[in-house]
């Protein structure tokens, strides 16, 4: 099996990985706010947006290709916006007409926001999971949710569920890989057949893997009893989130990244 | 001083099936005690019963004094006696070492520089220090139920019970873990080693066989073992040493009782001597 690694985290240490999970997680918020605040066909927006995107991206020392790359995953979304403005958005003026086709230039525009708008979106939240451990996004989201402690939401449960639910998504992929391996040495085909048949197929497969987890599940609960665990009630934190000067550049970076935008909304 | 009393313990799944049958044991400050027993002996629901994961229907388990059937004792129990489970892939509670050494101390409230000291205690006590940061599930079975005994010891338990901590590891992760808990013992801690690997037990001081969850032999390794005939009504077999000594006895070789491969070798040295 090959190396399982949860998420796209990039390993090094740097600037933008030494940042508080929770500052960037606020600002990631900040940024995706930003990039709607272009205002329509304000393309200049988005420069500045991207400009912010490859600085961050050289602070991070995660290779630019990487940060490309998030873009792929979505790349049928992407294609389809664009496709869907370009055929049926009858703004503006008609540039191209063929039969029933109708091409304007407003939809043409459109549709290049729309793509600039998407991209720049999963730029900058893909450089969250990249500079990012899992670890640390569930305890900076712990972090961020404790005010719902005051309606009585269990903040440090959820947290908790998060992060043993990352633990085990490497051991349960290994576990699906001994069964299919298992079942496949008892003859199982997974390959062939239409599509009803494959998926029929999967039922020797996600039933010892149900079986199994349950299993695991009652023995972790057994440990996590033996290791004195009993809820929030009590409870210590090894692990301090701290705001250093890092994120307090980072705040003034998005700042200007708002203003910057908001003035070229005014301007052009 | 006696740190574990167990007073006609008695206890079922609720299907009437006893699991354990009328037992009583005491163990003292500092042993080494190993339970042997074959599968579903009832040396498993033993060892929830001494951290009061299950409580008796009948009869008492004392640890310290405090009884488990009390529930304001629960939590000072379980920091008494830690419990290292069989699968160490299901104990480990977080996706990097030092986290998960932690989880314990974060739960009975140590502070902050304190977890940070008793990290340094564990780790180093398993000998995985530099270890600490990487992802558990990229390490051996062996270091993996390394990890999970120095999350047990950053509690700082006074008794360590090892339910079949060694049965899903290989020969090298068994010699691994068993050297720890000598190691662990020498320095004071008691053990309560549970099993099914004879050559395992031949450290103890002491070693008690259940069969149906009864009691059925008790004493040193040396006295345990020279009863094959109840090991063998038992399901249990002698350690290898022991078997391939008493297979030379048999074809006329003067050979004393042995339990260790040490031992052997020392007993084999002797006879080539005298040849």
């Amino acid at each position: 099996m090959k190396d399982v690694t949860f998420g796209q985290y990039y390993n090094a240490t740097s600037f933008v990985h030494k940042m508080d999970a929770r500052v960037k997680i606020l600002l990631s918020i900040a940024y995706i706010v930003a990039v709607f605040l272009v205002k329509e066909f304000h393309f200049y927006g988005f420069l500045v947006a991207f400009l912010f995107i490859v600085l961050t991206t050289i602070f991070s020392k995660v290779p630019f290709f990487s940060v490309l790359r998030s873009v792929k995953g979505i790349l049928f979304f992407v294609i389809f916006s664009a496709v869907l403005q370009i055929f049926f958005n009858t703004a503006g003026e008609v540039v191209f007409s063929w039969k029933f086709i109708t091409i304007t230039d407003g939809g043409l525009l459109k549709a290049g926001f729309i793509v600039c708008r998407i991209m720049m979106i999963v730029m900058g939240t893909a450089l969250l999971t990249l500079t990012t451990t899992p670890v640390e996004l569930a305890d900076g989201i712990e972090s961020l949710l404790s005010p719902l402690k005051l309606i009585k939401f269990p903040v440090h449960e959820f947290a908790l569920i998060m992060s043993i639910a990352l633990r085990f998504i490497p051991t349960l992929m290994e576990e699906t890989d001994r069964i299919i391996k298992a079942q496949k040495a008892r003859g199982a085909d997974f390959e062939s057949g239409n599509l009803i048949k494959r998926a029929k197929a999967m039922v020797p497969i996600l039933i010892p893997l149900l079986v199994s987890s349950f299993r695991r599940a009652d023995e972790l609960a057994d440990a996590m009893d033996a290791r004195c665990y009993s809820g929030a009630k009590g409870r210590t934190k090894y692990k301090k989130q701290r705001i250093t000067y890092r994120d307090i550049i980072g705040f003034l970076v998005l700042a200007g990244l708002i203003v910057g935008i908001v003035f070229l909304n005014g301007v052009l | 001083m006696k740190v574990i009393e167990v007073k006609n313990l008695c206890y079922s799944y609720g299907n009437g099936r006893e699991v354990i049958k009328n037992l009583n044991l005491e163990i003292e400050k500092g042993e080494f005690v190993a339970i042997i027993g074959h599968n579903g002996s009832g040396k498993s629901t033993f060892a929830k019963l001494l951290n009061a994961l299950f409580t008796p229907n009948n009869g008492e388990v004392l640890i310290d004094g405090l009884n488990t059937k009390d529930k304001n004792s629960i939590y000072e129990i379980r920091k008494k006696v830690g419990v290292v489970f069989q699968n160490p892939d299901n104990q480990l509670v977080a996706s990097i070492v030092e986290d998960d050494v932690a989880f314990g101390p974060e739960n009975i409230g140590v502070k902050r520089e304190e977890i940070e000291e008793r990290i340094n205690f564990a780790l180093s006590a398993v000998n995985m220090q530099e270890f600490r940061k990487k992802t558990p599930t990229k390490l051996s079975g062996g270091q993996k139920q390394r990890i999970a005994i120095a999350g047990v010891l950053a509690i700082k338990p006074e008794i360590l019970v090892l339910d079949e901590s060694t049965a899903m590891l290989d020969p090298r992760g068994r010699k691994e873990i068993i050297d720890i808990v000598k190691d662990l013992n020498e320095k004071g801690m008691t053990v309560i080693l549970i099993t099914h690997y004879m050559e395992e037990v031949v450290n103890a001081d002491r070693v008690i066989v259940l069969t149906e969850g009864e009691k059925v032999l008790e004493g040193t390794p040396r006295e345990v073992f020279k009863k094959k005939e109840e090991l063998k009504k038992a399901g249990l077999s002698l350690p290898p040493a022991t078997i391939l000594a008493d297979k030379l006895r048999e074809k006329g070789v003067d050979i004393c009782e042995v339990l260790t491969p040490e031992e052997l070798k020392e007993e084999l040295c002797k006879l080539f001597v005298k040849i």
